[in-house]
């Protein structure tokens, strides 16, 4: 496996799209720590911003990525290896450029200016983000067929998970807003990990006035610490179960 | 060696296969012949793993070979279209294989390596290669392990003449050695020169399956165009009329 990784990672180090990815959240943070002088107001918007692009770059990048290795696929499909290795190579290979990308344009610039729990936080849970949504591209690729179609499903799943996701939420609460639906909605926020991220460092940072509707709500019924726990093994649920059903597929794929 | 029992696959409503069972041994060299798209390379692919078929059975060996993997070190292919990441340099899809597959052979093949100069275009990417190069590179890689089994997907297509007569004596080579080798084509007289027995396939089923030998004495032909034309004429397989013109476009023979 380890082989077929490296080939991947050196396919995709090549590219300069993940160099390119790298200095834009570079400049983005370094900006904004500059731009406020607070590190915390800076931390607040960073969020903001990594919540909504390392999610769409992970899951466009992933999924234009893996139409594109189709002939190296193709090549090692018929290698005397296993089906499976060739997904778990393509996940690692993208997860370790995303987390790579990560660590160097958003890690370094927190250590600098907001080095802290929360800072540790937020680069914690946009790398969880990011391979979260490697998973998802990679089950979005194995099942449609169309590199076109395909793009458009990672696009799609994207813009239901930054954007459609709460204002569902909020409309489900004010139709129901009769009924005790408190225990209900923390289930419900599970199934988002863009929400859960945002959780996790809000609940770190104590500002409850910049959160989403379901945010709110997530920290009322859950304590800190609880809290955190849960939504850890929530996002490696998010990682894990999409890699998974994506290897499912891809064992009884015809290529 | 290789078995398969009743395989079947279809593609939506297309039935690419449709009960295939046939019977290679080693020392065998095997035509797949029949019209474009009558199930020739599913067939191939399904024996690689690269289709999996809906129903029926393959086996290598006396061994069940569907949904392993560990079989295909005993496999050499080359597709008919081959695919290779475009921004690799040709030395390096061979490096990069050799390395993947570095604890299942013993030694390397390199003769085609020399025979095709691979060398001279070892250093080029994979885009900038023509039709014919890229098939030589898919030749090498099939040949490359010294598999048991050769399995060559129109391994003549876009050869150049020359590379064409060296691809096909190694084909000999390997046969004379007692692998078991698999070749489709449309050049009948490539498959005359290379293999001991003829599949016919039409529409996923076999027609039959046949040595060249016993073809020829029982039309009474000397050239295999000629005796499998002799025995669509005779109305001996379904869909005869159709083949006729296949046969005919492909080898400007006199229709019947």
């Amino acid at each position: 496996m380890l082989r077929i990784v490296k080939y991947v990672l050196y396919d995709i180090l090549q590219n300069r799209i993940v160099i390119g990815y790298t200095l834009f959240l570079l400049a983005v943070s370094l900006g904004l720590f500059n731009l406020s002088g607070d590190p915390t107001k800076g931390l607040v918007s960073l969020l903001n911003i990594v919540l909504i692009v390392t999610p769409l770059v992970s899951i466009v990048f992933a999924t234009i990525h893996f139409y594109n290795a189709s002939e190296f696929i193709e090549l090692l499909a018929a290698q005397p290896i296993k089906r499976s290795v060739i997904v778990w190579s393509e996940f690692f290979g993208l997860a370790i450029a995303m987390l790579l990308a990560v660590l160097v344009g958003l890690g370094i610039p927190v250590m600098l200016f907001a080095a802290g729990a929360t800072g540790l936080t937020l680069v914690i849970v946009a790398a969880g983000l990011s391979v979260a949504f490697v998973s998802i591209a990679l089950l979005a690729s194995v099942i449609t067929r169309d590199k076109a179609k395909g793009i458009g499903v990672a696009l799609l799943l994207w813009f239901y998970f930054a954007l459609l996701y709460d204002a569902l939420v909020l409309f489900l609460m004010f139709s129901f807003a009769d009924y005790p639906l408190e225990k209900a909605m923390v289930a419900v926020i599970a199934l988002n990990p863009i929400d859960l991220a945002r959780v996790v460092v809000l609940l770190q940072m104590d500002i409850s006035a910049l959160m989403g509707y379901t945010g709110a709500l997530f920290r009322e019924f859950l304590g800190t610490g609880w809290g955190i726990g849960f939504a850890v093994i929530v996002l490696m649920l998010w990682v894990w179960v999409p890699i998974a059903v994506a290897v499912r597929v891809f064992r009884r794929k015809d290529l | 060696m290789l078995e398969s029992t009743l395989l079947t696959k279809s593609f939506g409503k297309l039935k690419a296969l449709d009960g295939v069972s046939v019977r290679m041994e080693a020392g065998q060299a095997v035509s797949l012949v029949g019209p474009n798209g009558s199930g020739k390379t599913t067939f191939l692919k399904c024996l690689l793993g690269l289709v999996v078929p809906d129903k029926g059975e393959l086996t290598l060996n006396g061994k069940s070979i569907l949904g392993t993997w560990d079989y295909r070190r005993h496999i050499g292919y080359m597709p008919q279209i081959g695919r290779y990441p475009d921004n690799m340099r040709v030395g390096q899809v061979f490096d990069m294989v050799k390395e993947i597959r570095r604890d299942t052979f013993s030694h390397l093949d390199d003769d085609l390596m020399q025979a095709f100069e691979v060398e001279k275009f070892a250093h080029k990417t994979m885009r900038t290669l023509s039709g014919g190069t890229r098939q030589k590179v898919s030749a090498r890689l099939a040949f490359m392990f010294n598999p048991d089994v050769l399995v060559l997907d129109e391994p003549t297509a876009g050869l150049d003449p020359l590379a064409s007569e060296i691809l096909k004596e190694k084909v000999l080579a390997e046969k004379a050695k007692g692998k078991l080798v698999l070749v489709t084509s449309h050049i009948l007289s490539d498959l005359e020169e290379l293999t001991t027995d003829v599949i016919y396939i039409i529409e996923g089923k076999v027609q039959f399956y046949q040595s060249i030998e016993q073809l020829k004495s029982r039309t009474g032909e000397d050239k295999l165009n000629r005796a499998l034309a002799q025995i669509m004429k005779l109305g001996l397989i379904r869909g005869g009329a159709f083949v006729v013109f296949w046969l005919w476009d492909n080898d400007t023979i006199t229709p019947p």
